[in-house]
């Protein structure tokens, strides 16, 4: 199960509302554990494929690099993903599972029917190797009221 | 040096989010923690040995892909590695 606060869940969806009709993404801080990942902040990133960012994502490593670090001193890790798929269903696509590299995060994925924001779905990318990983549909519990603290990836 | 290591490669590190090597290049360090930790060899290099694709490593805030000397990049207790899997995606099938 993934859990996230209410303020989260709306920001990540309004994140793909703003970007419409191009793909958002970003990046779940938070902790795991054996019931699954809690997002405690959710951090904006930009998507760097501007060349057909209407249906692929990306994010820099170099900015993967600095909300890690931020992670770190938060004392939270990196604990999953957030995308958003214009006009297309909140279902995990071939594409998402190849590029899918963290296992035991979650991959939260709204779809944005004509610029508003419809469906939200998690999963849970699972597997000890690249040969067996797959993705798990994973429960959302959204939490009304804990306190969300979405921020904008500050530039280094 | 210090090597950070992403969430997903820390159950084979003991769950140690930041490990501690020694070595004077970058492929010491790398040669390093796969010794200590030889688990990460199979989710850090393909089976010739060489970097997996979606695996990015930076020093301090340089791609090593990108460095002129890459592995043999001579590194001090100061500086870090930090090992970044990629994360990309999209709506359309491929």
């Amino acid at each position: 199960m993934l859990r996230l606060s209410q303020a989260d869940y709306d920001a990540l969806r309004a994140h793909g509302e703003e970007t419409y009709p191009h793909e958002c993404c970003g990046v779940l801080l938070g902790k795991g554990g054996v019931d699954g990942n809690h997002v405690h902040q959710i951090v904006r990133a930009g998507n760097t494929r501007t060349d057909r960012a209407h249906d692929r994502y990306n994010i820099a490593p170099e900015e993967l690099i600095r909300v890690q670090r931020q992670a770190r001193g938060l004392g939270l890790d990196i604990v999953g993903f957030y995308h958003s798929h214009p006009d297309h269903p909140a279902q995990w696509s071939k594409t998402d599972f190849e590029e899918a590299h963290w296992v035991g995060c979650s991959y939260i994925i709204t779809m944005i029917d004509k610029g508003k924001a419809t469906v939200t779905n998690s999963f849970l990318l699972t597997g000890t190797s690249e040969e067996d990983k797959k993705f798990l549909d994973e429960q959302v519990e959204v939490l009304a009221g804990e306190v969300g603290s979405a921020k904008e990836n500050v530039q280094a | 040096m210090k090597i950070h290591i992403p969430t997903p490669l820390r159950q084979y590190t003991g769950g140690q989010q930041t490990v501690t090597v020694g070595g004077a290049s970058i492929g010491e360090a790398l040669q390093g923690l796969t010794t200590n930790y030889p688990e990460l060899r199979n989710h850090l290099y393909t089976g010739e040995g060489k970097l997996r694709s979606f695996v990015n490593i930076y020093l301090n805030d340089d791609d090593i892909r990108y460095l002129p000397e890459k592995d043999a990049t001579k590194t001090g207790d100061s500086d870090e590695l930090t090992i970044i899997p990629s994360i990309a995606g999209g709506s359309e099938i491929c």
